[in-house]
């Protein structure tokens, strides 16, 4: 077939659109409930501690995964930690939790917190890479209005 | 321990950034018809199918339905395997476990993607736990930009060390590999004059969103010597998760899901000295600065030394353990074919079938497979059923 030929049937190609616009309604479960009411209601973040080898995860979970037992004790941990991670995120994309572009430039970042043996993963104030560094420590910053959600109810870690 | 198990068929799409003249099952065709022609088999002698891609990347959740007419699996055992970026490595564990097992002699394994068809990045976030992490993963480039940030202020690599990588695998993919996607060779400055998109990563560090499909067959033992004089066999496997939060799967240094998935198939296959033993290595690198992080959880280098051993040439072609002949990752990037590309792309290798890509006289190849909460997947090929 020759070049201009197979453009011309190329161009008779379809692709139709779609949307996909489904809700999703996801149960928190028993531990992180306990998480997210804490973060609303006294600012707290509340890791739960393996009864094994007494590694203290964030956000707390049913079982540590290395030791496969159940963990029961609810411990508070700092609101200050160490970057162990990060990057500056620019690339467009939509976010599937609210279906809208994400909002650009985000510093993801992985935080141990004081207490803590896990990282979490937040966002920083600061999104100029050259100000950053693993190892830096970084306090959270919680909004004022406060829901119940972990994206939210921290507004950011900001480097202290 | 199971039965011997070889490859004796591999067949891939010319993989390309959007391919309309073909809907899913179209691409899969082209994979499966290359793949039994590289074999001398038809369709009647496949016993049963594994196929997987990225199932939410299409919005397809009965794949292996959606994909019989591709691969003809009517009347036949067909079984979906979808784990993420392990997609196309995992479908080749499976394929390898049926005909491993005695139950089935021939086995297809298929993986594809159709990547153009929708917001790749958005796709993957939602693998990520959603009440806790969804909202600030970045999706794959995010994750492998926050791992290259760590290793970068822990051992002083840099940019333009990964950038090496990117140049390595575009020149592999431009000069060598007639299927790669994109083939054209690049600088390290055009690496580093890139916009960043997720910093320390740049443009040019990153694998691109391909569409394409891949399919490789397997065979017992007996059935493997009756196809062909010269198969691929399967020495070992490996495979290992992390958790459920990325948070406590981000780690210095390396990759620990890669270190023991590749340790777990070492073992399997008899392998002590894997920089030394190993002729050729197919891995899953997402972005050029796994090609440096990575490096030590393979035991190819020492701890912090994915740098220097990246700029002392070995990986090459030419080099002492020449990486990614067919371009890797960053040059093609089908995702749910991907893995399996690496395990197809190392199985030409001992079967001395690469063409152009071919590294002389390759006995013992590696593919590794790379996805979701930073696992890993690890294959050891060999041109002969054991190793010397």
């Amino acid at each position: 077939m020759s070049s201009q030929k197979q453009e011309e049937k190329i161009e008779e190609l379809l692709s139709i659109s779609s949307i996909v616009d489904v809700p999703y309604n996801y149960n928190a479960g028993y531990y992180v409930s306990q998480y997210l009411r804490e973060l609303k209601e006294n600012r707290r973040i509340l890791g739960v501690k393996c009864p094994k080898c007494q590694k203290v995860y964030v956000p707390p979970r049913v079982v540590c995964s290395r030791c496969f037992v159940q963990t029961k004790e609810f411990v508070p941990v700092s609101d200050t930690g160490t970057v162990m991670a990060f990057c500056v995120v620019t690339v467009p994309y939509t976010n599937p939790n609210t279906g809208e572009p994400k909002k650009l430039p985000f510093t993801c970042a992985y935080i141990k917190l004081d207490g803590s043996d896990s990282n979490i993963m937040h966002c920083l104030e600061e999104v100029d890479e050259k100000k950053i560094r693993a190892g830096m420590r970084v306090q959270a910053v919680f909004n004022e209005i406060r829901i119940g959600d972990h994206f939210t109810d921290i507004k950011h870690f900001k480097i202290i | 321990m199971g039965k011997r198990t070889a490859i004796v068929g591999v067949g891939q799409t010319n993989h390309r950034s959007k391919i309309p003249e073909c809907n899913g099952q179209e691409l899969i065709a082209i994979a499966v018809r290359r793949a039994l022609d590289s074999s001398g088999l038809t369709i009647k002698d496949i016993d049963a199918v594994v196929v997987g891609n990225m199932d939410h990347f299409e919005s397809i959740n009965y794949v292996d339905m959606w994909s019989v007419l591709g691969f003809a699996g009517y009347m036949k055992p067909v079984l979906k395997v979808t784990t993420g970026g392990t997609t196309g490595s995992a479908v080749g564990h499976a394929a390898f476990y049926h005909a491993s097992s005695g139950l089935f002699d021939v086995v297809l394994a298929v993986g594809w993607e159709q990547n153009s068809e929708s917001d790749t990045t958005a796709a993957i976030v939602t693998h990520c736990e959603p009440l806790i992490e969804r909202d600030f993963y970045g999706g794959a480039i995010g994750g492998l930009a926050s791992q290259y940030s760590a290793y970068m202020d822990g051992y002083g690599a840099t940019e333009e060390d990964a950038a090496l990588v990117s140049v390595r695998d575009r020149h592999n993919a431009a000069l060598y590999n007639p299927y790669a996607h994109l083939r054209k060779t690049i600088t390290v400055e055009d690496v580093m004059s890139s916009p960043y998109i997720a910093y320390p990563l740049r443009l040019l560090h990153m694998c691109p969103r391909s569409d394409g499909a891949c399919a490789v067959i397997f065979a017992g033992e007996e059935k493997a010597k009756r196809i062909t004089d010269r198969p691929a066999w399967v020495l070992g496997v490996g495979n290992s998760h992390g958790t459920t939060y990325l948070g406590d799967a981000i780690a210095m240094p390396g990759l620990p899901s890669l270190e023991k998935a590749s340790r777990d198939a070492y073992m399997m296959a008899g392998i002590s000295n894997p920089f030394k033993q190993i002729d050729v290595a197919e891995l899953y690198l997402p972005s050029a600065s796994a090609g440096v992080a990575w490096m030590e959880s393979m035991r190819f280098c020492e701890e912090g030394e994915g740098p220097k051993f990246i700029k002392s040439g070995v990986t090459n072609m030419g080099g002492e353990l020449p990486i990614n002949p067919s371009g890797g990752v960053i040059a093609t990037n089908c995702i749910g074919a991907t893995g399996l590309i690496r395990i197809g792309e190392a199985a030409l290798q001992v079967m001395g079938k690469a063409e152009k890509r071919q590294v002389p006289a390759a006995k013992v190849a590696l593919a590794t497979g790379f996805g979701g909460c930073l696992w890993s997947d690890a294959t050891i090929l060999g041109s002969k059923p054991r190793l010397d």
